[in-house]
């Protein structure tokens, strides 16, 4: 499932290039029936039923059922479709950075006024 | 016919409505980021544009993957905002230009720019902080509005030098529509942030700062990059940069800068902000 024969590799970055958006179809668009706030509902209220009726796979669940950012990402989640599902769980973008960088939300907001000296 | 005044390119974090609705401006983290905005709010008092055509990129209201036009021009009375997931504000409908969106349409397929027309259109809020920032405290948008949606989302992503032509497009189809309309084109998003992977977090400031000068005096500079080196220099999301520098093409000729501000950080994200005079 290549479109491409040599990819550029930008180290800890992944592009949403067409591979992704093939392998996680089913996954963003979940993501996307969150801009309804009756299937952020639906959703909460049996997260399997939810992933089993957009049809994700068993990789894209389990990475949904624990809430792995990064593991999401590997399924072909595009982040601005997985912040819908973040804000479902009441996390803004420092929580989901610190997550996928391995930080506590402290250091990682510290990480960020950093770049700006 | 139609007189551009100017260019405003400004950064689109979500967090900000979230800001503005909690009337945080002078709040300490925010007070860097709103004290950008009043001498632009006094020059947009002095050129009194009266139309705005917003270049920003949609994150999944009005587009989902299953069609994801490169470039995309509304065409709509009017433009509502709607729940995107998380719950900021949904602010009240824009009005919009429908004598511009058809010209621009004519003239941008004229010259070859098959852009898609979009007689309905969700707007995002790339296209609504901006002008809330822009013009604070109104019960809604006072200037009739054109949205210009780029694909910043799903790779491929337009090439840094066709965006540029494409904001040159814009600009003389906005200088050669029939009425004596004031615009302001306005772009949105950026500058550098990346959301997603372990190397979310990433800014960029030496390269932010260089890009903002360059976009005033040789904006043809950023072309030099193609969008894998953007993504490496600027992250993920600082792609968005290719709304200024679509902005700077419609400005047509030399611009002088009316002021700007930089500050690290807004949420995850380096926050720009350049307001260009067109002369």
């Amino acid at each position: 499932m290549n479109t491409s024969k040599q990819k550029r590799v930008i180290p800890a970055t992944t592009m949403f290039d067409g591979d992704q958006a093939r392998k996680g179809y089913a996954l963003n668009k979940m993501c996307f029936s969150f801009n309804t706030a009756g299937n952020r509902a639906e959703f909460l209220e049996d997260k399997e039923a939810y992933c089993d009726k957009y049809g994700l796979n068993e990789q894209q669940k389990t990475a949904v059922l624990s809430l792995q950012v990064l593991d999401m990402l590997a399924a072909g989640g595009n982040a601005y479709y997985l912040a819908k599902l973040g804000g479902i769980f009441g996390l803004d973008m420092q929580d989901i950075g610190a997550q996928q960088t391995g930080m506590t939300k402290e250091a990682f907001k510290a990480k960020l006024i950093a770049a700006g000296n | 016919m139609a007189k551009i005044v100017g260019g405003i390119s400004v950064t689109h974090v979500p967090y900000i409505g979230r800001a503005i609705a909690n009337n945080l401006q002078q709040d300490p983290y925010w007070k860097p980021f709103f004290d950008g905005f009043p001498p632009i709010h006094n020059w947009l008092a002095k050129v009194k544009p009266d139309v705005a055509v917003v270049i920003y990129n949609d994150h999944g209201l009005n587009f989902f993957l299953d069609k994801m036009p490169t470039f995309a021009v509304g065409a709509a009375a009017e433009y509502s905002n709607a729940d995107e997931g998380w719950g900021i504000p949904t602010l009240p409908p824009y009005c919009g230009e429908l004598d511009l969106s058809w010209h621009m349409i004519d003239s941008l397929v004229e010259e070859e720019f098959d852009i898609t027309t979009c007689q309905e259109m969700l707007v995002d809020h790339a296209f609504t902080l901006p002008l809330e920032l822009l013009w604070p405290n109104k019960k809604s948008c006072p200037l009739r509005t054109v949205p210009v949606c780029i694909n910043t989302v799903q790779f491929p992503l337009p090439k840094p030098a066709r965006c540029f032509k494409f904001g040159q497009a814009i600009g003389r189809a906005i200088e050669s529509w029939d009425s004596d309309a004031r615009v302001v084109v306005i772009g949105t998003g950026g500058l550098s942030h990346q959301l997603d992977g372990q190397r979310a977090g990433f800014i960029n400031k030496e390269f932010d700062l260089m890009f903002m000068e360059k976009l005033i005096t040789d904006p043809l500079w950023v072309t030099r990059y193609s969008i894998p080196d953007l993504v490496e220099l600027t992250g993920t999301q600082g792609v968005e940069l290719l709304n200024w520098l679509t902005t700077r093409g419609a400005l047509l000729g030399e611009v002088a800068k009316v002021h700007s501000n930089y500050h690290i950080p807004i949420s995850n994200t380096a926050s720009g902000l350049l307001a260009m005079e067109a002369l």
